[in-house]
């Protein structure tokens, strides 16, 4: 308890200064930007930022880039109860209540209970962030590399099982990533493989072009693709803000139960906010009496999946922080944000670098304090930017792509990879295979080779080695039945019922 | 005729890559190593193989199942987002952030549905300057404005 206040008072020093706290403020209010523009998402937005954090300091930098993500997660709600449209898809059940409120003039409340939920939620999984985290590095500090292996492995099952589509498909997209990750120089040996003489391809694909390419233009030619949209904007007027008595009294279980959901589905490898407000959603309208409400104006279906997914939103980096292991895209590219500054990610940066790893922790709660102060009252404006047309918006978005990939390394190729990509993923949206695993196992490539190497080095090329090891065997166990359970006909089934919930 | 031609592709999709990674790395003759000393040829032969047997399976699945065809492709976004995008960091260092900008926007805006001259100038001069200021002056990006031959 009282290393937990040492630990927080540091976290706040370093979160409290000027400069981390207008980081902060910028990643926030950039995160909830992109929120409610539907079209951009966290992954490319912060693909995007990453060369521009590069000369800042590594605390001031995670930080900002974390307020993207969880200002994401409030952003998208705003569009998604007061015009229907979710600016994220972690949003996407939010509209379905939340929008029905606001038809009957209850936007107020319906955005204050998403924004109290929130926070609500944002605070109690930093808490959770902050008392599970060195426990669980000091277990990690116990693996080896046979349990590393076996914990990505499981890792990238789990993100199979969370995908939606087909199972095999997405684990060929993991095996593709796993593949274009060990383009460039061997480690161990110093031998450039798949670079066929290019010598930019010497130092591999860089993953700000993979994601990039995969999620920002992909996304954009897709949007492009059906054609001119037609925004019905219903401006609800906003009146009243506060939820009524009665209002609390309904929400405050849903928010509970959206908290504890997606604090959990948030440290599972592959989930993260859009599982969770998914599964808090489906929850609340399994246990509620009178579940008729629902998709009608229930406010509960409003307060779960809202806690739910900024919950998950923070809960995801305990995985990176403790492990080193990121469990969905947008932890990948902050493990990459880290390598850039030249940390490793793992157990090892809490105990190396307390002032970054506390600091983070506590700017997630002040920028969830920051998020409630100030998107309320600039709900407005919001909305306003919502009727910039999208062919004013994704030039835009295409200037602020390029210059990122150009200033990686201040040459066109970057700039071309990221372009093929942009064509590589536009065929997978074709072809229905999910990106996310792609990323994941494109970050995890070149680890997941280094710690087979040394476990089979240091098991003198004994394959067994993984499954003697009890809490490698765990690990890989866990991962095999994942594996059996969703192949088995009857999941199956409910979990493709799952990803097409209206 | 193919009844899932979207899983078919993705198939020969995971075939055709998984296969030619392998191939690569046999024909290049990447060290194999032994299973206690990986040479840098082992994990990506196996994983290669791993995938284009994956893509097989996907392959033999599709012929079997019946599945949703592969929507017509949007080519006209597609190349002409692409083309700006390309066309932007090829001539960035020779012409400067602001034309290369102006050019990413006039050409990637023929990939829109309504496309309108003058439109796409104004956003192009604004989205210029706010970069400028941003990215330059701000975060110091190291961007030539304005054409080498101009500034000399």
């Amino acid at each position: 308890m009282e290393a937990l206040i040492a630990n927080l008072s540091l976290g706040f020093g370093v979160a409290l200064t000027l400069n981390n706290l207008m980081y902060c403020l910028v990643g926030c209010l950039l995160g909830t930007l992109i929120g409610v523009l539907p079209g951009i998402g966290p992954v490319a937005t912060i693909a995007m930022l990453l060369p521009a954090t590069f000369t800042l300091p590594p605390e001031s930098s995670l930080i900002m880039l974390a307020g993207i993500y969880y200002g994401a997660q409030y952003g998208g709600s705003t569009t998604a109860i007061l015009i229907n449209i979710p600016g994220e898809s972690s949003s996407v059940v939010t509209a379905l209540d939340g929008y029905q409120m606001a038809r009957q003039g209850r936007a107020g409340p319906a955005l204050a209970t998403a924004a109290l939920g929130s926070f609500f939620a944002g605070t109690v999984a930093t808490i959770l962030l902050a008392v599970a985290a060195p426990p669980l590095a000091q277990i990690a500090f116990k693996f080896g590399p046979a349990e590393y292996f076996s914990l990505m492995t499981l890792g990238l099952i789990a993100a199979v099982v969370l995908a939606h589509g087909s199972v095999l498909k997405a684990i060929a997209m993991i095996v593709l990533g796993l593949l274009l990750g060990l383009v460039g120089t061997d480690v161990n040996s110093g031998m450039a493989r798949f670079s066929f003489g290019i010598p930019e391809l010497t130092d591999g694909i860089g993953f700000v072009a993979v994601a990039m390419g995969v999620f920002g233009l992909a996304e954009i030619m897709k949007n492009l693709e059906t054609g001119g949209e037609k925004r019905e904007v219903f401006l609800a007027k906003v009146t009243h803000l506060w939820p009524t008595k009665q209002d609390f009294k309904d929400s405050w279980g849903a928010v509970l139960r959206g908290t504890g959901l997606g604090s959990l589905l948030g440290i599972l490898p592959g989930g993260g906010a859009v599982l969770a407000s998914f599964a808090a959603y489906t929850l609340e309208k399994k246990i509620a009496k009178d579940s008729s409400k629902f998709g009608k104006g229930d406010i509960r279906g409003v307060a779960a999946p809202e806690a739910a997914n900024n919950a998950a939103a923070q809960t995801s980096f305990i995985p990176l922080l403790t492990l080193g292991i990121p469990p969905n895209p947008v932890m990948a590219l902050m493990v990459g944000a880290m390598i850039i500054q030249g940390i490793q990610p793992g157990p090892q940066v809490m105990t190396e670098r307390p002032q970054l790893f506390w600091g983070m922790i506590a700017s997630m709660w002040i920028g969830n304090l920051l998020l409630v102060v100030l998107n309320l009252p600039l709900i407005g404006m919001w909305i306003k930017l919502l009727t910039v047309p999208y062919r004013l918006l994704y030039p835009a978005i295409l200037v602020f792509c390029a210059i990122g990939v150009y200033s990686l390394s201040n040459s066109p190729f970057d700039v071309v990879i990221t372009a093929m990509f942009g064509f590589i993923g536009y065929l997978f949206v074709k072809l229905e295979c999910e990106p996310a695993p792609l990323l994941l196992g494109f970050i995890l490539g070149p680890m997941m080779e280094e710690n087979l190497r040394r476990a089979m080095l240091l098991s003198r090329g004994d394959a067994t080695t993984f499954v003697t090891r009890p809490l490698s065997a765990t690990l890989l166990a866990i991962a095999a039945l994942l594996l059996i359970v969703i192949m088995l006909p009857a999941i199956r089934k409910k979990r493709e019922e799952a990803f097409v919930e209206d | 005729m193919l009844k899932n031609p979207k899983d078919f592709w993705s198939g020969v999709m995971f075939a055709v890559i998984g296969f030619a990674f392998a191939i690569v790395v046999k024909v290049y003759d990447y060290p194999m190593g032994t299973a206690s000393r990986m040479g840098a040829g082992y994990f990506p032969f196996v994983l290669g193989n791993v995938m284009g047997v994956l893509g097989l399976i996907i392959i033999g699945q599709a012929l079997l199942s019946s599945g949703a065809r592969i929507g017509k492709f949007a080519w006209q976004p597609l190349i002409w987002v692409l083309a700006g995008f390309v066309i932007f960091g090829l001539t960035a260092k020779l012409v400067g952030l602001v034309i290369a900008i102006v050019l990413l926007v006039v050409i990637s805006s023929f990939g829109g549905h309504e496309h309108k001259w003058k439109e796409a100038f104004i956003s192009s001069a604004v989205l210029a300057v706010c970069s400028v200021a941003v990215f330059v002056y701000g975060l110091k990006l190291p961007f030539p404005i304005w054409p080498s031959f101009i500034t000399g």
